[in-house]
């Protein structure tokens, strides 16, 4: 039942489609992933000053998102098609989170001498964003280890994951 | 128009950002085990520097729509670069993990002054 903790995690490696597909699919979920961080941006828009909390919304959920492709993919091998993990990991995550953005913003924060936010915002996106995705990941391999229905079974809770 | 716009430079920035880390990684040689996510941190301050030009350039909205919402957007990432952290500190490389983060963190900020003061900086 409980499987030995992944000390040695296997490793992403170049997907096995042919470069042109794999590309293709990469800039499709780009443009996707694009547009949906836009459409958050239109819907919640930044006020200028302040907390990003569009910027910050969308690279969280991105981190909880590939947390739980990245397990279901590279590391216990559920979904297998050597297009998912470009087109949904590289593209559509991988362009709807952001990082220049997330940078530009600590700097206009630090520039407008909005020192404390600037601050705060740089430490809660990192801490909310590594949490996210290490939380999705274990939410994820506890389900695959409890057979992958989402049964209370009080004893898969102690496995002793500690990451 | 705008959105056409985000569309196209998402398309361009996510598979310059693919391209971007296979040839890293192939620069480092087969042989080289994974250790520290060179790519996706050079996609990451590369982006940065992109975006702080864009900055202190202050274009015009459609061209930020394309270069700088749509394609540094995209060329940058950060699920990529939390799950890469993840791997370091699950793999038993705690203080890689940790200096991973700090140095992205500086150096995406120190890449987006420098772009902007290239361009004439931040304008305020």
């Amino acid at each position: 039942m409980s499987e030995q903790e992944p000390r040695e995690l296997p490793e992403p490696g170049p997907p096995s489609a042919p470069q042109g597909r794999v590309l293709a699919a990469v800039a499709a979920g780009g443009a996707l992933g694009a547009l949906a961080r836009y459409g958050a941006l239109v819907l919640w828009p930044a006020p200028g000053h302040g907390f990003p909390w569009t910027v910050f919304a969308v690279n969280v959920t991105g981190c909880a998102l590939i947390g739980v492709l990245m397990v279901l993919t590279v590391e216990r091998g559920r979904v297998t098609r050597p297009l998912v993990r470009p087109f949904l990991g590289v593209g559509v995550l991988g362009g709807y989170t952001t990082f220049s953005t997330y940078a530009a913003d600590v700097s206009g924060l630090l520039v407008r001498q909005e020192i404390a936010v600037a601050m705060a915002y740089t430490a809660a996106t990192a801490v909310a964003a590594l949490g996210s995705v290490w939380a999705a990941a274990v939410a994820t391999r506890t389900w695959l280890d409890r057979g992958g229905r989402p049964a209370a079974r009080p004893a898969a809770l102690d496995e002793g994951r500690t990451a | 128009m705008t959105w056409l716009l985000v569309a196209i430079g998402g398309a361009v920035g996510a598979p310059l950002r693919y391209l971007t880390d296979r040839a890293v990684q192939a620069h480092q040689g087969p042989g080289v085990p994974y250790v520290f996510p060179w790519g996706t941190f050079t996609a990451n301050i590369a982006g940065s520097l992109l975006l702080g030009v864009l900055t202190g350039a202050a274009v015009s909205s459609p061209v930020h729509a394309l270069l700088a919402t749509g394609l540094c957007g995209a060329l940058t990432t950060y699920s990529t670069f939390s799950y890469e952290t993840l791997r370091l500190a699950e793999t038993g490389r705690a203080f890689l993990a940790a200096a991973h983060v700090l140095a992205s963190l500086l150096a995406g900020l120190g890449a987006v002054f420098l772009g902007a003061e290239l361009a004439g900086g931040f304008g305020v």
